[in-house]
Formats: structure tokens, sequence, C-alpha cells
């Protein structure tokens, strides 16, 4: 079983090897992109059942000892994120592909991006399973130069200089990230997560709370928490629709990630819990008010990926195993509903030519079916019971409510608001795109300002056909984020056991360091 | 531990000259800055390795190195290679398109600061003796770079809306 793990990482880069040498058959390339990921989708099932099943995986690759050679471990909360990233990635591969085949391929260079678009999934399923930091650099590193070129494939004006503010953030934060594993491993001399959970906790506490907030601040550039999050609105709307919907998906989701890591294993005490409590706080509420703001559909929702991220650092905040089971719960739910609602929008930009909804307008009755699609993400994101976004920020609240604390009060409070102006928010945009007659729309004077000036899908395009391929792939993810209510019950005990395992270092200790790797 | 002295200070230099680099307006800059960072942690990474001298092969003569550090530099320094053959491939494409290779004013931030403007210059016609006076005014229009709206695509856009403000204050002014 514990073989099978290199493989979610080396099929996406053979993957990408051989789409390269096949880059005047685009077809080919594709049947390699999507059976490698489905591929990957499988693997990562098999891991999961394995891992809850059995325990955690830890394999030491080339045949050095655990603290010496690289190890990958897989508990339950990597194979999770493993598998609903995998789909993820595959539904957006298939959107991509429809909206590929109705262009002609106009837009995308489409001999780089399958290969691109798998070294991506490559870095973030090895983000997954790193073992180590470096490791875990060397995979942000991956996904980053991969996102690098998809955020800026096609070289347009816009494309380029929304790249250039992402390229430069992010490649800051991956210097604070390598000049803190320098510091490290001087200090530990070490690069295990395991063993560093152990050798930290012999620093002086100065030195420790130094190396912990200069990893958290790398991570939080990448995670796009306040007051780090300045570049995210900027940079996502301006790739094309697919791109957008798998960076909103999984790239910051890779932050959180790291963050959960790095506070319940590499430094499990608790002297930053009141400050990551603030940021969420801050990072939800500032998030939200930029939406509320905004007259571009996809610069929205950039702004709510940024506002709930603060509820995913709520439960780590908490740092009890229910706020991280919640947080688990909650980062599957948004991986989903985020990626869902972008799909979706790139969907009403095709039907209706533009994502600003100040010109949009009667799209009910040209599209209905894309209106179901956008409203249900919607109604789940904005926490709308009975969907997943209600149940996962219940559980967020009911851990806070336990925790008791005046400062975990505050962040329901905050995290109620922000839902229902999130729901403010997307349902305006909805309301306006959809409901109102298409007569309405010229001549409208909306007190939101148009968003000519960072020309997100400014010019009203011809609006083109919709293949049903991308229809299918959006409506496949919306029954993905309508399965989340249903299994709810199963995924919560999960994401239970996950929350229990990474609440304190120990399992992860055991698991990697129990010689036989099973 | 002991670390080399003369080490430690090139680090610090880097570090600062890189950082000075990387927060300037032309790309080309950025991406200087961005090797001397790189560099710098590079060398904090062998800083932090321990003493020079020795080889790090397993199973050689004498004392061995710790090869993990060197792996790791090794592998920034390809990491820094890959992006910055990238960024120099942005910025040329950035001069091709745009003929210039400085990062643009942020154009909310232009929108905003012309609202501002448009306002502050209102009240000094209106003769408002405000606080700041004509200061206000003249701080925003320097931020203000003409140059740059004259690319923006969507001028007329903002201007017309600007106007149609400004008719309107007026018009309330008036009533």
């Amino acid at each position: 079983m514990s073989a099978l793990t290199p493989l979610v990482v080396l099929l996406p880069l053979l993957g990408a090897a051989a789409a390269l040498t096949q880059a005047r058959h685009p077809r080919i390339q594709m049947l390699i992109a999507v059976s490698v990921l489905s591929t990957v989708l499988v693997l990562g099932i098999v891991l999961l059942v394995a891992v809850d099943a059995n325990g955690a995986i830890a394999i030491e690759l080339g045949g050095w000892d655990a603290p010496f050679g690289i190890v990958l471990v897989v508990d339950r909360l990597a194979a999770l994120l493993l598998v609903v990233s995998a789909a993820v990635l595959l539904a957006v591969l298939v959107f991509s592909v429809g909206q590929g085949l109705a262009d002609g391929d106009r837009e995308t260079p489409v001999s780089i991006y399958y290969p691109t678009y798998l070294i991506l999934a490559a870095g973030v399923f090895n983000a997954f399973v790193a073992g180590d930091l470096f490791n875990l650099y060397v995979s942000f590193e991956i996904l980053l130069v991969a996102s690098f070129v998809l955020i800026t494939v096609g070289g347009t004006e816009l494309r380029i200089r929304a790249g250039t503010v992402y390229i430069v953030v992010s490649v800051v934060s991956s210097v604070i990230f390598l000049a803190a594993i320098g510091l490290i491993y001087g200090a530990t001399g070490t690069v295990n997560i395991a063993q560093l959970s152990v050798r930290l906790a012999d620093l002086p506490p100065d030195i420790q709370l130094i190396l912990h907030v200069m990893l958290l601040v790398a991570f939080g550039i990448k995670a796009a928490v306040f007051p780090l999050s300045f570049w995210l609105p900027d940079s996502y709307p301006t790739a094309p629709a697919p791109v957008t919907a798998v960076f909103a998906g999984l790239l910051t989701k890779v932050g959180v990630y790291s963050t959960m890591r790095t506070e319940m294993i590499i430094f499990p005490g608790d002297e930053l819990y009141t400050a990551i409590l603030i940021v969420a706080a801050l990072t939800m509420i500032v998030g939200i008010l930029g939406a509320v703001a905004q007259s571009d559909i996809k610069r929205l929702l950039s702004f709510t990926l940024v506002s709930h991220i603060g509820y995913m650092l709520f439960g780590i905040g908490l740092g009890t195993a229910a706020g991280l089971s919640a947080t688990t719960y909650y980062i599957v739910h948004h991986i989903t509903v985020q990626t869902t609602l972008f799909l979706a929008t790139g969907l009403v930009e095709r039907q209706g030519g533009t994502t600003g909804i100040n010109r949009l307008g009667g799209m009910l009755k040209s599209s209905p079916v894309i209106g179901v699609l956008f409203f249900i993400p919607m109604l789940s994101l904005g926490g709308i019971p009975p969907f997943s976004g209600f149940l996962g920020k219940l559980a967020l609240f009911e851990a806070g409510a336990q925790d008791g604390s005046v400062l975990s009060w505050i962040l329901i409070g905050s995290g109620a608001i922000v839902s229902l102006l999130t729901l403010y928010a997307l349902a305006r945009a909805w309301s306006m795109t959809f409901w109102r007659h298409a007569d309405e729309v010229a001549g409208y004077e909306n007190p939101l300002p148009t968003h000519a000036p960072m020309g997100v899908a400014t010019e009203v395009q011809t609006a083109r056909s919709t293949p049903r391929i991308m229809v299918a792939s959006t409506a496949a993810m919306v029954a993905l984020s309508v399965a989340l209510t249903v299994f709810a019950a199963p995924l919560f005990d999960l994401s239970a056991r996950a929350g229990q395992n990474i609440d304190g270092p120990g399992y992860y200790i055991t698991t990697v360091f129990s010689g036989a790797p099973q | 531990m002991s670390a080399s002295l003369a080490l430690i200070a090139i680090m610090a230099v880097l570090f600062a000259v890189g950082v000075y680099l990387l927060l300037e307006r032309s790309m080309t800059r950025v991406l200087l800055g961005f090797l001397l960072v790189g560099n710098a942690t590079n060398l904090l990474i062998l800083i932090a390795s321990g003493p020079a001298g020795a080889a790090p092969f397993f199973g050689a003569e004498g004392t061995m190195a710790d090869p993990l550090p060197q792996a790791f530099v090794l592998t920034s320094i390809v990491i820094t290679f890959g992006i910055s053959a990238f960024l120099m491939a942005l910025i040329y494409r950035s001069w091709r398109l745009a003929n210039a290779d400085v990062v643009p004013d942020d154009t909310e931030d232009l929108a905003i600061g012309r609202r501002t403007a448009s306002v502050a210059a209102e009240r000094e016609v209106a003769g408002d003796d405000t606080e700041f006076g004509t200061r206000a005014a003249a701080a925003v229009s320097t931020a203000v770079d003409l140059d740059e709206l004259e690319r923006l695509q969507d001028q007329e856009s903002i201007t017309e809306q600007l106007k149609l403000q400004k008719l309107m204050d007026e018009a309330e002014d008036g009533s």
C-alpha cells in the first residue's frame, strides 16, 4: 500500500513530460492529462481508505532512514485533501478541455497548457504528502512556477501586469520560507517535520518565536491572510476562467494546510493562537468588505476567497481537536464550492460576454441551467442550511463555543456577520445577472462603479456558444458540493478523526519513526 | 558552532541591497534584487551548515562536511535560475507590449485618487478654508501620473463618470 504514495506525485510529473513530447497533438495531451488525474484520484481514494483503516503511512524515499532521507507522510488529513484536490483538478481540466475544444484553442497556447497543469497538480499533491520542510519548499516552488506560467498564459498586457504582482509577491514569500528553513536547520540540524517538533522545543523561546513567525509569514502570503492578502484580488481575476478556478480552490488551501502543520506539529505550543484568532477575524471582515464593493463577479469572488480563509484560521487558532476537524471539513467544503463558483462565473462570462454585473441581465431566461449552477454553490458559500457551508460554519462555531473565551465569541459573531455579507454580495450579483430583465440593463445606474480601471473583462465580448462539456463539468462540481451535504455524517467523522490525529505532534512522530511503513 | 564573519557581512550586505532593489519600480531592478536576495539566502544556509573545509562525501578520508545544506543550496540555485529566466521573459514581454518595464500604478488607487482630487479641487473653487487648503490637492495630483492614465484603456469611462459625478455634485450644491 505504501508503495502507492510516491505515485501521486510521480504520475503527474511523468504525465507532464509525456505531454510535452506530444506538443503537436493536443488530443493526446488531453488524454494523458485526464487519465493521469483520474488515476491519481483513484490512488487518493485507495490511500484514504487504507489510511483510515490502518493508520497513517510514512515512506522513506531512496532507502535513507527517517531523519536523513526524504519522508512522505500520508495521514487522514493529507489523504482527504489529496482526494478532494484530485477531484477538483480533474473537473476543472474537463471544463478547460471543453472551452479549448469550443474555441479551437485560439486563446490558450495548448502545447504548454496541459503539461503545466499537470506540474501544478504534482506540486499541490507533493505539498500535501511532504514530510520534511525542504520538500515542502520544493513543492511550493513546483506549484508556484507552474502557476506563474498559467496566470500569464497568452501573454496579454493585462495578464502580464497582473502576473507581475503575483510573481514578485510569491517569490518574496519563497525567499522568506527558504531563509526560515536555513535558520531552522542551523538551529536544529534537521528539516524532518517529525524530528523538528521534538528538537525545536529545546530552543530558547525567543528563537522559537522568530522561526515560528517567519514560517507563518511565508505561509500567510500563500494563503492570502490579511494583511498579506493584497495581491490576490488583483491577480486572480485576469487569468482564464479554469485557471482562476483551480488557483482559488487549491493554492491558498496549500498555504492553510501548511499553517495547520506548522501550528500543530512543528510548533505545538499555544504562543501565537491569540494572534492567529485576531488575524482570522480581520481576514474575514476586511475580505468581505472588499467583496461588497465589487461589481465584477470574478473580483467579488476573489474577495470572498480571502474572507473565507479567515474561517479556516479560526479553527486553527482554537487549537483544539474540535477546531481542527471543523477546519478540515471547511477546507474540503471551500475547495469544492469556491472552485464551482468560479467555474459557473466562467459560464456566465461565455454566455453573457462579461462578468461585470452592471452589464449583465436576464440570464435566467436565456440560460436557466447556469443560473441554478451558480445559485446552489452561492447558497452553500453564504452558509444557508442544509448546504455544506452551513455545516462547516456550524462546526466551527461549536468548536469556538466549546473554547468559550471572549475572543472566540467575537470570532463567532464576526463569522456570522461575514457569512450574511457573503450571501448579500453574492445574492446581489446573482439577482442582477439572472433575475432582472434584460431590458433593464441599458441606462441602469448602479452606485457601484463599473470596474473599468483594472480592465477585468470590461469590453463585452460577443457571447459564444457554451459547450455541453463545460456545463457538465460544472454540474459535476455542484453535485460534489451537494454530496458534501448528503454524506456529511461520514465526512464529519472522518474530519474528526483527522483532527484528532493532528492535535499535537505525537501521532505524526510515531508514524514517521515507527520504522516499518504501514 | 563558529561562522565566518566575512560571510555574514557579505550576506547582510546582499540582503540589504537586494531588499532595496526589490522595492524599486523597474522590473529589471526587481529581478536584480531577487537574484541578490536569493544568493544571500543561499549564503545563509551555507553559514548555518557549519565550518568549511571538509568534503561532503560519505566514506571519504578524514572529517566529513554536512552534505544536506549543500544539497539545499544546489536546489535553490536551480530554482532561482529558473525563476529569473521566467522573470526575464516576462520583462521582455512587458517591454514589447507596453514599452516599459516599470510596475504600473494601481488603477483602482488612481481612480480613488482622482475622486479625492476632484472633491478637493471643488473645495478649492468653493473657497473652503479646509485644514489642508491647497496642500491636499497638490499631494494627490502628484500621485496621478497623466502619462500613465493615457495608457488606460477605459480612460473615457472614468472621465465620463467623473464629469457626471461633478455635474451631480454641482447640482446638489446649487440646490
